[in-house]
């Protein structure tokens, strides 16, 4: 026999059975749909968060105080010295721009409407080497710094909680920390990104957050971000970076004390975290597709029970072992086939809702159902009908011709 | 080794054993059968006479004895082999038919050319086999829309198929009406007349067994007047 009769004749008798075939089928059709709707998930995941850093720029470098993979007793902070040292153009060829900032969550109030968000102390740096644009009004220059001027720049959700409108605020006056700042701008929307909502923010002139609203002590600097002269050279960057900061903090041996994060550091570190939960909730949904194929297994055992006279009656017309087996291979393997193709529509709808859900949630979020976790999920609901086949298909094909041709 | 031998048995037996019983179901059972004949196995029930049919067809291996079929040793042939004969040199009639319930009269007709790998022509085949039991306006009939009668006839055409060497037939009229039956008997009559088909009937009642050339008869395993 042919494998094209093969599959005919395995329709038909699934199709003599439909309920029964269709329940097995469903067994692998939640299988699958679970797999492909858990790896979309995952994998759209991943493409948002990458995206999200992506977004930030690809030359950009930042710099924080203390070692997040070893154990360095009191790392000394970052001050605006070492942001001094960093714009040597001798010593950092290789930097283009450096800009340090200080933050804090305080209270913003606007006559009576009073909100929560993070502030940042910055310099005019911050703006190019964040690649923020004002919508309105004027970002901070060097005479608000010098004179630690009371002027702040809104993000659009501040400007929303506080005056209800995301234009026309320049010129208003907001109380940061109960102390007057006079608008002169507001931020472009960004979106949401990998750090939380980056327009939910307040940016002050650096000077005027370490002396009156954050109060820094000393020269204190929570982060300093770092453009390197382009993509290519942040290596370079990152190494230079890294000499500086040791010789200023008399690091001979020994970890260091300061940890430089590139664009490529958080994207790794992101795949990282949403491989491992991709392969988590993928593996977690394996699990139903064993069920399903443990379904078939149950399904062709009664099966082969109860046409055990069938197959007694196609060995006395000629059937060699061989023949049985694959009848019964291919049926089960047709059940988790079909599953399979059902299961990845399923899957494919379910990841599409997941994705509508996530946009009315105003997550920009798009689960992507790629061509490898189809093949994947068909390759792997096939090889579970043919291994949970075999053992029901090898009993029906070691059948004794005159014992199934006596059975009743 | 005369050519015009079917069927040669040499001390045929065929022991079953129940956990500490042992049933002798056949205890040295020696004939030939030439081409061209028709006979019947007749003898009172449990005397062997499905095993013997069993070991005839190659779906049963006897316990110890030679068994010719064709000028060919089968009793000590492998699985696929005995496959291939099955196949190729014996047609079963059984008495409850034993047809594939789902499909029609000429997919169950067609099955032993399936499984003898051929292609082309099945179809023109088993409707020609067909006619020759005068089912030829049945032919997409499923048993289940077939009278018991029309439904042995199926199972003649299926086994008449390959052109069998014998046709064994285990009480083909057992389930079927004294009219059907005699249709039946009727037709293996004929084959054997026009085709020269060699045909083993085991059967309970005498009016067909005097209709074949020969009868064999058995009683406890053993033969009752020789061959
Ligand atoms: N698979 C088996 N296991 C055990 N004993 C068996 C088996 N098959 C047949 N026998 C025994 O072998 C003997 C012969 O059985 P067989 O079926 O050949 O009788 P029979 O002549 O065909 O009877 P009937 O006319 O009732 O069909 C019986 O005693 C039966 O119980
Ligand atoms: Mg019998």
């Amino acid at each position: 026999m042919n494998l094209g009769q093969a599959v005919l004749e395995a329709l038909e008798s699934l199709n003599s059975n439909k309920l029964r075939s269709g329940l097995t089928i469903l067994g692998i059709v939640i299988g699958v749909a679970a797999v492909i709707a858990m790896l979309a998930v995952g994998e759209g995941a991943q493409q948002t968060i990458t995206g999200a850093i992506s977004g930030v720029g690809t030359n950009l470098l930042f710099v924080f105080s203390g070692n997040f993979q070893e154990e360095v007793r009191n790392p000394q902070p970052l001050t605006l010295a070492d942001v001094d040292a960093l714009r040597d153009q001798f010593q950092a060829p290789s930097v283009a721009n450096v800009a340090p900032v200080i933050n804090g969550q305080v209270r913003v109030s606007y006559s009576g409407e009073q909100a929560t968000t993070t502030v940042n102390g910055v310099t005019p740096d911050y703006a190019v080497v964040r690649n923020y644009n004002v919508t309105e009004g004027e970002f901070i220059n060097d005479e608000h710094l010098l004179g630690q001027a009371s002027v702040a720049l809104l993000g659009p959700e501040v400007a929303q909680k506080l005056f209800g409108r995301k234009d026309g605020v320049v010129g208003e006056t907001v109380r940061i920390e109960g102390q007057p700042f006079r608008v002169i701008g507001l931020l472009e929307s960004k979106g949401g990104g990998a750090f939380g909502s980056q327009d939910d923010v307040v940016m002050i002139p650096f000077t005027t957050a370490k002396s009156r609203v954050l109060r820094r002590t000393r020269d204190r600097v929570d982060v300093i971000f770092v453009q390197a002269l382009d993509a290519e050279y942040v290596d370079e960057a990152t190494d230079e970076i890294s000499q500086i900061l040791r010789s200023r903090h008399r690091i001979m041996l020994g970890p260091d004390d300061f940890t430089v994060f590139s664009q490529e550091d958080f994207v790794q570190t992101a795949r990282t975290i949403t491989g491992v939960f991709t392969i988590f909730l993928g593996g977690i949904a394996g699990i139903s597709l064993l069920v399903g194929g443990i379904g078939i297994m149950n399904i062709m055992l009664v099966s082969v029970t109860e046409r055990t006279r069938e197959i007694g009656l196609r060995k006395a017309l000629g059937a060699r072992k061989r023949d049985i087996l694959i009848q019964f291979l291919t049926e089960s393997s047709l059940l988790s086939m079909l599953g399979g193709i059902i299961g990845i529509g399923f899957g494919w709808l379910i990841s599409f809702a997941v994705g509508r859900i996530a946009a009315a949630n105003n997550t920009p979020f798009t689960p992507s159902v790629g061509m490898n976790a189809i093949l994947l999920a068909t390759l792997f609901a096939t090889a579970v009908g043919l291994f949970f086949g075999i053992y029901p298909a090898n009993r029906a094909a070691n059948l004794e011709p005159v014992e199934a041709l006596r059975y009743e | 080794m005369d050519n015009d031998v079917v069927i040669r048995t040499e001390g045929i037996t065929k022991t079953f054993r129940m956990g500490e019983v042992e049933v002798h179901a056949l205890c040295g059972v020696s004939f030939m059968i030439q081409r061209g004949e028709i006979l019947s196995i007749m003898g009172p029930s449990g005397s062997g006479k499905s095993t013997l049919m069993n070991i005839l067809g190659c779906l049963d291996r006897p316990t110890s004895g030679e068994y010719y079929l064709d000028g060919n040793l089968v009793s000590n042939m492998g699985d696929d082999e005995l496959a291939e004969v099955r196949n190729r040199k014996v047609g079963f009639i059984f008495q409850s038919f034993n047809l594939l319930s789902r499909a029609s009269a000429l997919s169950n007709v067609e099955l032993p050319l399936r499984y003898a790998g051929i292609r082309e022509g099945r179809r023109e085949r088993a409707i020609e086999s067909l006619k020759a039991v005068g089912l030829a306006d049945r032919i997409y009939h499923r048993p289940t829309e077939l009278s018991g009668g029309q439904q042995q006839r199926v199972a003649i055409a299926r086994a008449l198929i390959n052109n069998p060497a014998i046709i064994l037939a285990d009480e083909p009229t057992g389930n079927l009406d004294s009219k059907s039956g005699k249709e039946i008997m009727e037709i293996l009559l004929s084959l054997n007349r026009e085709r020269g088909t060699t045909v083993i009937i085991v059967t309970h009642d005498p009016t067909i067994a005097a209709q074949t050339q020969r009868v064999i008869r058995l009683r406890d395993g053993l033969l009752e007047n020789g061959a």
